[in-house]
């Protein structure tokens, strides 16, 4: 996450537990989908920004947020903002790790993404026996933020949570 | 430049979104193979999302209460101001890849240009936008070479899908008066400055993988102002059914 994020201390635990809808074991901090939460009295004004800009997770997530607030005693208002645009740089490195763990190779920086976009080098790392011997067999997976690889040692196929910068 | 103008140049990009989107998404379980369904539906998915950016920000600047939905789901054919291109029927596989490829290098350029708009609103869709459109034009981009240099069957397909919407390209180059007042001011781009860097990008894309350019005089245009092909009324009514069978339904 990059240090214009403004989250109130007290709210922090609480969209911590909130996770992404699509990848569970993602929370929407980790992912770095929440770039405000500040509290006016019992008032809570969080902003959000979309990962893709269809991205259907995002009226859940909405929801959520609200939920989580409301069991805490807030009144939440969720405001979803498209500037600055989410980059994968805001995914922090806890966030990576979960998932990896989850079978979800994480981003990569930039060049080595386009590089192995373009097949030009086989840079991504299976996250099941973490070989580097993989291929991309399709530029979208099973959602919009990911690529789908194959690898070529143990065979399985995996997503890639593809490179947004 | 009056919220008219502003008004009628977000419908004009937005809508050249929305239709394109409609009509990936028919492709939703009848892709070729899973890869291409899933990879097919999310590209649907990405232009489907920055429609509803635009179209929110035009329903602001509108006088009327109105939403995004409104925009979509109750505006008649006239008034769709989208290119004829991307109304073009999902004839084969390689039908829908040159047309895809065929918009995304304007798309790109286009949101290159407009990420500079002096309007904020603008600045941010195409921030937001471009990241997803150039993964759209790779796409495409890759499966028109790997069409024109695969098989003898699959060159062929390619090049009378390059053949038939070839005379849809120039009309996304196109100003209309909006256009030109919004792009006069700032916010907009002028289309005309993309024509050179396009042609030059799609041509060689062609040459690469051994496709005949077309030689065509004549170019078909009508969309931007509303008058459409045969086609956009059958999209217009799938698109549209539920509203006009249930006025003002919701989720």
């Amino acid at each position: 996450m990059t240090e214009d994020v403004h989250i109130e201390a007290e709210l922090f635990s609480i969209l911590k537990s909130v996770p992404d809808p699509e990848i569970p074991v993602l929370s929407i901090i980790d992912l770095g989908v929440v770039r405000s939460a500040y509290l006016r009295g019992k008032e809570v004004f969080v902003e959000i920004t979309p990962t893709y800009s269809g991205c259907p997770a995002m009226d859940v997530i909405g929801d959520d947020i609200k939920t989580e607030l409301k069991k805490h005693g807030y009144i939440p208002k969720v405001k979803l903002i498209l500037s600055p645009a989410w980059t994968t740089n805001w995914m922090t490195e806890e966030g990576k790790q979960a998932l990896r763990d989850y079978g979800i190779a994480p981003p990569m920086d930039a060049t080595s993404d386009k590089e192995a976009l373009l097949g030009n080098k086989r840079v991504i790392s299976c996250p099941q026996c973490e070989s580097k011997n993989t291929r991309l067999v399709s530029q979208f997976g099973s959602t919009a933020c990911k690529a789908m690889f194959k690898c070529e040692d143990c065979e399985e196929t995996f997503d890639y949570f593809k490179c947004l910068t | 430049m009056t919220n008219q103008n502003l008004i009628h140049y977000i419908h004009g990009i937005a809508d050249n979104s929305m239709i394109l989107g409609q009509r990936i998404s028919e492709l939703c379980g009848h892709g070729p193979n899973l890869e291409t369904d899933i990879a097919l539906t999310n590209i649907a998915l990405d232009l489907l999302g920055q429609t509803r950016s635009y179209y929110q920000y035009g329903a602001d600047l509108s006088p009327k209460d109105i939403t995004e939905d409104d925009v979509a789901f109750l505006r008649t054919e006239r008034e769709y101001k989208n290119v004829l291109l991307v109304e073009q029927p999902n004839t084969d596989f390689a039908y829908v890849i040159v047309r895809q490829y065929f918009f995304d290098v304007f798309h790109y350029l286009l949101l290159k240009e407009l990420e500079k708009s002096k309007n904020v609103n603008f600045q941010a869709i195409a921030k937001k936008s471009l990241k997803e459109v150039s993964y759209h034009k790779r796409f495409s981009g890759d499966w028109l070479k790997r069409l024109g240099d695969g098989t003898e069957v699959s060159k062929q397909k390619a090049q009378q899908a390059v053949d038939d919407l070839w005379v849809f390209t120039d009309e996304l180059f196109h100003m209309t008066k909006d256009d030109q007042v919004v792009a006069d001011a700032g916010f907009g781009v002028d289309n005309s400055t993309l024509k050179f860097e396009y042609y030059a990008t799609v041509k060689n894309l062609l040459r690469e993988c051994e496709l005949q350019i077309p030689e065509v005089e004549y170019f078909q245009k009508g969309g931007k102002k509303g008058i459409h092909s045969e086609h956009m009324g059958y999209i217009l009514s799938e698109m549209q059914f539920m509203q006009r069978t249930y006025p003002d339904m919701k989720w």
